[in-house]
């Protein structure tokens, strides 16, 4: 087996040594019941790097790709071009078979990169501090939840009907045993949010609001009175953002008084990959540092007084708090913000803003476009990069349909929210650089003849 | 706005002191890296984005119009800043690593390149189920092979990691004992030996949990388990093999005296790689297991992450396994049972636990992985951890003090404690004297029921050549430690970084850069 370097000659060597007669003897302490005479049955022996190969390329070829046509799903994953640097770089192997950085001496370079990425996600989302990242955008949401009840000490949280359905789902899923109140709705095919509705139902118990931003539909809000009737009743608000590139064209979040700030940061360096994995982006104000989860890298000193970089504030953690702990996190998504970071930083505040305005722009032409077609409505007159369509009919065998002749159109809302009639005319079509004007037109005929 | 006008690297020089008498602060090739604050700029940028299209903004008052702070860098910089970084790491490609319950074997960069097919990383979660046969396909292949190595009933695929996975596997329990109307039983068992993880888990679930003891030998006390058992008890969590790396011989015992009593038996499957091939945890009893794809299948460890922990789930507990799961049909085509469709399918799952469809891109590194060693290479991948455990282990039993090594052998990892270093020396001073003979050090003071705890994980992928060599460094040290050598006090020498001072970091925490130069206007 080309991954196992002993020999035979290696192995009976190594049991004198050890003064085993042979490898079952190191197994004795296995009930006999249990013990297993050889490889298992009906499975396959091992196999060739080209016969996997083939069998890994035959599975992978049954599935259409993002790139093998017009392709415009967003909520919550977005196709962003990603340049070649990001990925080569990432695959140095002192970063890609390195561990979590426990000896700081000889993990500077994964050390001072999370610290990079730190200061990379706290300005991006405009807050005061950021971890070194968590699983994903619907985790960090959920642990932003348990966070503002360790703040706040109450147990109601308020949802946006415009945040992600599955982020809704994550969170009643952790609720039911936490036993944290969660108020929620669906949302409608309207111009505007429900921000009033959500300034109106904050109460003396209510431990945070949570809003997205751009949200599930593509719309996007002024925050500030809601982060201000949060703040006199003592509530957090807690923002969402799943689509960061937005926040080189808006004001961010924290910028508008939002107390936590977390995010899914697939969108910078990291590809769509079926859902995962992802990077969850999670920052908050100063103040509530000490109750934050995760990781978090900061400065420090060596003993010749050179700044370095270490793990710290791991007393709020599992491996020492234990059952104490903030959080029963214990990995981050170290190699994903890599990706972000490296990303980052080859986009700059200018590249990124750029790169913001691109894909605004396409997104506009292409709701213009699109809302041409006949049958067809745009529901949301402010967005970003994504926005929602009304049809004349269910979207959801819409997109089937197109996906027949190779478009993959955007999201249904059929699917993200099966049985709730009013949405299901709802198509989300997001346009990022990687969206060609011809995609667009593709798109428009194509929708015209099965909308007919 | 430029962040740091001078374009100067201000950390890098450190002309004069002993320990960087150069003018650059470089030594040759353990070279210097400022942060991308201090060598960035706002204006520059790596990437060329295509002009926009020339429209009206519907952005309106949220345009953003005050500056954020990032920093951008050339290409040609950027490749520099992070390939220099990159070279302060210690990595698996680097030389053996020999984190105890951490596994950190050879990542095959097969793996790699397959989860780059764009059929795998360039397609869309929530795409028609029919444009994605194929990832679903590798989900449920890989799924096929759990099952059948663990012997068990089901098996979770979306947990996000280990701990995730720990997290699913006790809400599956919970789930099952609300719907046996048993929801009182709020105590969960677990070893003074086991991961953080593991109470820290049972009480984000809300349960209580308490110690389980532990024989002189290190194993689970299971008289006294089985006296501690009641109506009160939800469950035990128990790692097998266990964190002082010795198998559970009595694990089917407990598994029998703990569903006796009416509860479950969760197992930590980070030690898989031990018997993976070999035993069986179904045949042992174990309602639902872990199984870290980034320790015993290989995935890269990632500098810390992601991993992936899909979770095996016994008969009775796989009904309340989480959405959305894969189901294949008899002609062939495989569902995605997400909400719509679960009040048919799977009416007592508890719920979701992320967004998506869990970490396909370990899915697809560790079915690589899998398929390349075939049933009969993953029975000698444990073979061989263990061999190469038990080769430490006795190799070095004669130098340092190995607490349980009397009681036979060994699986995957050796234990050594502190016992016999000179007075004042401890585990940090030898695992720091390790890193400049070339090493990254052992698991340190855990399991926490060994003074001075020193955790060996050699893996399956270490030649004899390679262990002999770590062998012979790590006796070195060690009797340096036992002779009061006081040069290890103030090891690593060698390194980038000498000993930081993680009592400032937690102190005063810095956790974000600030411009020096707004810093000290601001005071």
């Amino acid at each position: 087996m080309r991954y196992l370097p002993l020999t035979d000659a290696d192995r009976s060597a190594m049991l004198s040594v050890i003064g085993a007669a042979s490898i079952d003897d190191l197994f004795v302490d296995v009930p006999e019941v249990a013990r297993l005479d050889g490889p298992i049955h009906d499975l396959p022996m091992h196999a060739s790097e080209l016969s996997v190969e083939r069998h890994m390329t035959a599975l992978a070829r049954k599935n259409i790709a993002a790139g093998d046509g017009p392709f415009f799903l967003g909520c919550g994953a977005y196709r962003h071009h990603v340049p070649a640097s990001v990925d080569h770089l990432i695959q140095r192997g002192e970063f890609l078979t390195a561990y979590t950085p426990y000896q700081p001496e000889i993990a500077q370079g994964t050390l001072q990169m999370l610290f990079e990425f730190q200061t990379q996600v706290a300005r991006l989302l405009g807050t005061d501090v950021a971890n070194a990242s968590m699983y994903d955008g619907s985790t960090a949401c959920w642990e932003a939840i348990g966070m503002a009840r360790r703040v706040t000490k109450r147990a109601k949280a308020i949802l946006s009907s415009g945040l992600h359905p599955h982020y809704v789902s994550v969170a009643k899923t952790m609720a039911k045993f936490t036993g944290d109140a969660l108020e929620t709705t669906t949302p409608t095919l309207a111009a505007e949010g429900d921000i009033a509705d959500l300034i109106a139902a904050i109460d003396g118990d209510t431990s945070c609001v949570v809003v997205q931003y751009p949200d599930i539909l593509g719309r996007i809000a002024d925050l500030s009175e809601l982060a201000a009737a949060c703040q006199a009743k003592k509530a957090l608000l807690i923002a969402v953002v799943t689509e960061p590139v937005a926040l080189g064209a808006i004001v961010s979040p924290g910028e508008m008084g939002a107390d936590i700030v977390v995010g899914e940061g697939q969108s910078i360096g990291v590809g769509l990959q079926f859902g995962g994995p992802y990077v969850g982006l999670f920052g908050c104000k100063e103040k509530y540092v000490r109750q934050m989860p995760g990781r978090l890298c900061g400065e420090t000193q060596d003993a010749d007084g050179r700044r370095g970089f270490v793990l710290t504030l791991s007393t709020r953690e599992q491996h020492i708090r234990r059952e104490k702990a903030t959080s029963n996190i214990c990995t981050n998504s170290g190699l994903c913000a890599l990706a972000f970071s490296i990303h980052m930083t080859l986009l700059g505040e200018a590249g990124l803003r750029a790169l913001a305005e691109t894909n605004h722009a396409g997104a506009v032409a292409a709701a213009e476009r699109l809302a041409q077609v006949p049958g067809v409505e745009l529901v949301t007159p402010t967005f970003f990069n994504e926005f929602t369509l009304k049809l004349n009919q269910e979207a959801r065998p819409i997109v089937r349909a197109l996906a027949d002749r190779n478009i993959l159109a955007g999201v249904s809302l059929g699917r993200l929210y099966p049985g709730v009639d009013d949405l299901a005319n709802g198509l989300v079509v997001a346009v990022t650089e990687t969206t060609t004007a011809e995609d667009v037109e593709t798109l428009a005929a194509a929708l015209q003849e099965v909308l007919a | 706005m430029s962040i740091n006008a001078s374009g100067w690297r201000p950390e890098a020089p450190q002309q004069g002191t002993s320990a960087a008498p150069t003018f650059t602060g470089n030594k040759a090739l353990m070279l210097e890296e400022a942060l991308i604050f201090e060598i960035g700029d706002t204006t520059t940028t790596g990437v060329e984005v295509a002009a926009p299209a020339k429209v009206e903004s519907l952005l309106g008052a949220l345009a953003r119009q005050k500056p954020i702070g990032l920093p951008g860098l050339s290409e040609p910089e950027t490749v520099r800043h992070y390939t220099r970084l990159s070279r302060q790491n210690y990595a698996i490609d680097l030389g053996l690593f020999p984190l105890g319950s951490c596994t950190m074997k050879h990542n095959p960069r097969l793996n790699e390149k397959m989860a780059r097919l764009p059929g795998f990383a360039d397609v869309h979660p929530l795409q028609p189920v029919d444009t994605v046969q194929g990832a679903l396909e590798v989900i449920n292949e890989l799924a096929v092979w759990l099952i059948k190595l663990t012997g068990m009933y089901g098996v979770a695929m979306t947990p996000k990691a280990g701990a995730h996975g720990e997290l699913c596997g006790i809400l599956c329990i919970k789930a099952a004992l609300e719907k046996r109307g048993e929801g009182h039983r709020k105590v969960v068992l677990v070893p003074e030996s086991a991961h953080g993880t593991n109470p820290a888990t049972a009480a984000f679930a809300g349960f209580k949990v308490e110690d389980i003891p532990a024989t002189s030998e290190g194993r689970v006390d299971l008289e006294a388990l089985k006296a501690r058992l009641g109506p009160d008890v939800a469950a035990v969590m128990i790692t097998n093999p266990n964190t002082c790396g010795l198998f559970e011989r009595d694990m089917k015992a407990i598994s029998d005296a703990v569903h006796e009593a009416g509860g479950y038996v969760y197992c930590d499957g980070a030690n898989f790689n031990a018997i993976v091939g070999r035993v069986r945890p179904g045949d042992l009893g174990i309602d639902a297991m872990h199984i870290n794809l980034h320790k015993t299948f290989s995935t890269p460890h990632g500098g810390g992450g992601p991993g992936s922990g899909p979770v095996v789930l016994s008969e009775a507990l796989a009904p309340f396994g989480p959405l959305p799961f894969t189901a294949r049909q008899a002609d062939g085509h495989i569902l995605l049972i997400e909400e719509e469709t679960a009040g048919e399918d799977h009416p007592d799952s508890f719920g979701r636990m992320t967004a998506f469809n869990g970490q396909m891109g370990m899915f697809t590194r560790a079915l690589t992985y899998i398929l390349s060693h075939g049933a009969d290479g993953l029975r000698q991948v444990a073979e061989d951890a263990v061999l190469n455990a038990n080769y430490v282990l006795r190799s070095l039993d004669s130098t340092l003090v190995a607490p349980f090594g009397p009681s036979g052998p060994c699986m995957h990892e050796a234990l050594f404690s502190d016992d016999n270093l000179a007075d004042g020396f401890s585990t940090i001073d030898v695992a720091k004297g390790l890193i400049d003979e070339g090493y990254h050090p052992m698991t340190m003071y855990f399991p926490l029921v060994v003074h001075g705890a020193m955790l060996i994980e050699p893996t399956e992928t270490e030649s004899k050549a390679a262990l002999d060599q770590f062998i012979g460094a790590l006796r070195s040290v060690a009797e340096r430690a036992k002779a009061g050598d006081a040069t290890l006090k103030s090891a690593p020498h060698f390194a980038p970084r000498s000993r930081l001072d993680e009592t400032l970091a937690a102190r005063k925490p810095v956790l974000v850069w600030k411009d020096p130069q707004l810093a000290e206007a601001a005071e």
